[in-house]
């Protein structure tokens, strides 16, 4: 055994890519995970192509076969999966060429040499071999043969060549393990959990794990290895969730603090449809998982389920939220409580279905017929999904509502550490049902929150009729008559606002008054938050409000801009937020957009950070 | 439930009028509803009706139980949630030929791919009305309407058709001017379990009057109707005994009495067939040449989705007991992190179910 230099390390970015059949979405979240285990903080960006099982080697472009996951991990508060990955491991020639352009000088690469074939080659496009051509010298290459040692550790097996070749990815987490000292017993336990009815098939596996591990320690590959020490996280106990599993148990809980059923219509999205993977696995929660004939039945099976007395769940991506459109309406019109949860991506129409973007707020704001206002939240990270979950909920239930929770592509298949609550510390969500049948009448309303009573079916001396056409206040019977309509529209309205009277006031990261504010809300929160604080250090005059309540605004926002010189709001969008905020409030934000799929890096915000500030006027400058 | 009091007809109907057109089918159904419900021994509030948009879908605000007036086209889907989140309830479905069968064709088949247990009353009156006159997805082709002035291009939907092609357990037709025939058919398909589909012939007075005289009319009704009675032979008329003979695989009508033809050789009804291929022969049946078939063209048991939904949830809660949150929380991997300086973290467990 060769005795290493191990170097300590505050943190490391390491992206896995191959082609999207080659596991590496399996390999990166297992080192996700392990590397939770030991506890270290961390952040992830998986990040796949459509396609199921592309090609081997076509380049984005022809077909974007090429699937990779990244993460930091490191011993300090980690917001991002890292700007530029430290360490790339490339299954093949494409996996390479497309990853290379987002590596820095001198980062490591690690290299499945039996993948490069003049075949492989040739179908990446590289007209020669990056391997001996020179055109990677300013970086550390460790060239393994990582498939053929992966058929050899497995020889002794009764399996097909194609069912060893796929153990390469085992392989190569085996390698990763050595070279940042992390243990393979969590992934050898996943490994024979996961092929429990296949014990040959969990064996090669773990022989890869192993042998992969083995060779990287005694082949003299690596220089050295590493060590990332375990965050300072707050004490307790933590799992890893992502961000759709993160809403899927949060909004069991909100049911269980309800004591609601729990129903979710919805009907497959990228990428939402893991939402109702995960609620359809716990039935013993008693949750009712309905996979819908369309999109629009989804959202109206939801409802029923509202009037029958669920708490009601539609999940979907921005085309879908389109279609749900009407049924919405009519959610706000018969005021019943509804969520619906729009996990974002690149669109309009298919757009890039499995990348990011934050594209839907206008649409989730103001995409409906009528007056329709209506409730909008957004999740920031992976674990924020839980509490954003449990708001929601309360919200609906409260003011009796439909809510619109966004996520977007990258927090719901991105993972991060989850503090695992005291489940006996959770507040109760209350319900207001009406006790007095002969006072009963279905448009009273809550004075606090103007929220009206909800009687379900099955209640005795309740009968009562709601429904799409205009209702006659408090009684709810049909109503043609206009200043009714003025009416009931406005109590509609007014109750939504109501709602910023009941959440807490924006907070505020940094100096109270200064140059610059800089407004995040959604999945930018880690780039911003890592961007300002970065900038603080530096001294700049700059503070950070991340909004988690879209409508209604924070009830303190308004004065809290002016105390600034500037605002600047980043978005993966053209500017969606930044109009919202100009109308509001009668400013002219700075904008920082971009539209390409993939989560700012903390270096795009900082540029914006830095413009913002050289454009005030010089004598704000000396302030 | 013994404690369920004895409830009338006007127990059911609401304090509102109802504004249909004079003379429209739709009162006529809505009479018999309000007297079939005190019947069933269902208390008032585990009744809900749910409508669409059009018509007939104003039925709901008539009728003193629950009720929830939609959106066009999605009641069934509305219904679906509803009984589905609260199984208990009685649910009964309103909705017209345009409502159900064009923007809502889909939620109609599916509805009836999953058998859940909703009574789906289906109002064919062969036009658009409230929208003032436009053709339906059942208008006969050519048919002159304000938005077809020249004649409908499109051809028609068999409401009978489509159900039985999407394996409804249970299909009967009636029609709006025979009450009392209406409400022992609404009987039938309240005690089925199931997506129970009632299609009512129904006339529109101001768009689209006569449009079912051919079946409904006094004087030719007892020609032109075949009433499906389970283990009878279909025959029809009363001066001339007609029936319906299966010609190979073409049902055909032949006379009683003619050619040695005797009731022997006449096609029995069996609502319980278990393929639907025979009501499948009565679907097809249509004025002129066919006598227009009323009653259940099918009743067959088959689990309803409801039910079943909640059994899969009961059954695995006696396999995995009952969910906690504590246990929830602490499913998958699991780690601590204690206070101590040293920040040693011990896994916890490797053993969860949901990775």
């Amino acid at each position: 055994m060769t005795t290493k230099d191990r170097i300590e390390l505050d943190r490391v970015t390491i992206r896995f890519a191959g082609d999207s059949g080659d596991g590496m979405q399996l390999t990166g979240s297992q080192f996700t995970n392990t590397s939770a285990i030991v506890g270290n903080d961390l952040t992830t960006l998986p990040d796949f192509p459509a396609e199921i099982r592309s090609p081997v080697g076509i380049l984005p472009g022809v077909s974007t076969g090429v699937s990779s996951f990244q993460v930091q991990i490191g011993e300090i508060d980690v917001y991002t999966p890292g700007d530029e990955p430290d360490v790339l491991v490339a299954m093949n020639p494409a996996a390479l060429k497309v990853n290379l352009e987002v590596m820095p000088k001198g980062a490591t690469l690690i290299l499945d040499l039996s993948s490069f074939t003049i075949r492989n080659l040739d179908k990446a496009g590289y007209k020669s071999n990056p391997l001996t051509d020179g055109s990677l010298d300013a970086y550390h290459l460790i060239q393994a043969e990582i498939t053929k040692l992966t058929l050899n550790a497995l020889e002794q097996l009764d399996l097909e060549a194609p069912d060893k070749t796929r153990c390469k990815n085992f392989f190569a987490l085996g390698m990763m393990y050595w070279m940042y000292n992390r243990p393979l017993e969590l992934s050898t336990g996943w490994i024979e959990r996961k092929f429990a009815h296949t014990p040959l098939l969990a064996e090669a596996n773990k022989l890869a794990l192993s042998a992969g591990y083995h060779y990287a320690q005694t082949a003299d590959l690596m220089p050295s290895t590493f060590e990332v020490r375990p965050a300072q996280l707050e004490p307790g106990f933590y799992r890893s969730v992502s961000g759709n599993q993160a809403l899927a148990l949060g909004l069991i809980t909100a049911a269980k603090q309800a004591d609601l059923p729990l129903f979710l219509g919805t009907y497959p999205i990228t990428p939402a449809s893991d939402i109702l993977h995960e609620l359809s696995k716990y039935k013993e929660y008693g949750v009712i998982s309905f996979q819908a004939e369309d999109e629009i039945a989804a959202v109206c099976a939801a409802l029923g389920a509202s009037y029958g007395g669920s708490l009601a769940i539609t999940s979907t991506s921005g085309p879908g939220m389109s279609l749900k459109s009407e049924a919405l309406s009519l959610a706000i019109k018969t005021e019943l409580p509804l969520i619906l949860i729009d996990v974002q991506r690149a669109g309009p129409s298919t757009g890039i279905p499995t990348k990011t973007e934050q594209s839907d707020l206008l649409q989730a704001l103001y995409g409906r017929h009528g007056e329709s206002p209506i409730c909008v939240l957004a999740c920031s990270r992976p674990t924020d999904c839980f509490d954003v979950a449990l708001e929601a909920a309360q919200i609906a239930v409260q003011f009796m509502t439909p809510v619109i929770v966004l996520s977007d592509g990258y927090i719901a298949n991105g993972t991060g550490s989850w503090k695992i609550p005291d489940p006996d510390q959770l507040k109760p969500i209350i319900v207001r049902r009406p006790t007095d049948p002969e006072a009963f009448k279905p448009y009273a309303r809550d004075e606090a929150t103007l929220g009206r009573s909800w009687a379900i079916p099955g209640m005795a001396g309740f009968e009562h009729r709601i429904g799409g056409l205009e209702s006659q206040n408090e009684t709810g019977n049909i109503s043609y008559d206009p200043l009714n309509h003025e009416l009931m529209s406005q109590l509609r309205a007014d109750k939504i606002q109501r709602i910023a009277e009941f959440v807490p006031e924006q907070a505020v990261l940094g100096p109270e008054s200064g140059k610059l504010l800089v407004i995040s809300w959604g999945g930018t929160y880690g780039s911003v938050y890592s961007a300002v604080t970065q900038a603080q250090g530096e001294g700049l005059s700059v503070a950070h409000a991340h909004l988690r309540h879209l409508n209604p605004l924070p009830r303190n926002l308004g004065e809290l801009i002016t105390r600034y010189q500037q605002v600047l709001v980043p978005e993966l969008n053209f500017g969606q937020l930044a109009k919202v905020l100009n109308i509001h409030y009668g400013t002219q934000v700075k904008t920082l957009n971009k539209l390409q799929g993939q989560p700012f890096k903390i270096r795009e915000i900082r540029d914006g950070i830095d413009a913002a500030l050289a454009s005030l006027p010089l004598e704000a400058l000396d302030v | 439930m013994s404690d369920t009091p004895i409830l009338s007809k006007k127990d059911f109907a609401s304090e509102q009028d109802a504004r249909w057109c004079p003379g429209c089918g739709d009162d006529a159904i809505l009479n018999a509803v309000e007297a079939v419900m005190p019947t069933l021994g269902i208390p008032k509030e585990k009744i809900v009706f749910v409508s669409g948009i059009g018509c007939s879908s104003r039925f709901p605000y008539y009728m003193a139980s629950y009720g929830f007036h939609t959106i066009h086209g999605r009641a069934a889907a509305i219904a679906t949630g509803l009984k589905i989140s609260n199984p208990d309830l009685s649910v009964w479905m309103i909705s017209g030929d345009g409502d159900a069968l064009s923007i809502g064709g889909n939620h109609f088949i599916h509805a009836i791919r999953r058998n859940i247990d909703i009574k789906l009353l289906l109002f064919n009156n062969e036009i658009y009305g409230l929208t003032k006159s436009q053709y339906s997805p059942t208008s006969p082709s050519g048919q002159v309407t304000k938005s077809t002035p020249y004649g409908s291009l499109d051809r028609s939907f068999s409401a009978a058709s489509l159900s039985i092609g999407a394996e409804a357990t249970f299909f009967a037709r009636a029609v709006d001017t025979e009450p009392k025939y209406l409400q022992s058919i609404l009987q039938r398909a309240a005690a089925h379990q199931g997506t129970a589909i009632v299609e009512v012939l129904q006339n529109c007075v101001i768009f689209n009057d006569g449009a079912h005289k051919w079946t409904t009319d006094r004087a030719s009704r007892s020609e032109n109707q075949l009433r499906l009675e389970h283990g009878k032979p279909m025959i029809f008329g009363d001066t001339v005994k007609q029936g319906i003979r299966l010609n190979g695989i073409t049902p055909e009508v032949v006379t009683l009495g003619e050619n040695g033809i005797t009731e022997g050789d006449i096609l029995v009804h069996d609502e319980k067939a278990s393929e639907p291929t025979l009501a499948y022969f009565l679907s097809r049946m249509r004025a002129p040449d066919f006598p227009t078939p009323l009653g259940v063209f099918r009743a067959v048991e088959a689990p309803t989705y409801d039910q079943q939904i909640h059994q899969q949830l009961e059954d695995i809660k006696v396999k995995k007991g009952d969910g906690q949150l504590r246990k929830l929380f602490f499913s998958g991997d699991t780690w601590e992190v204690k206070a101590s300086a040293e920040n040693q973290n011990e896994a916890l467990s490797a053993g969860g179910n949901h990775d």
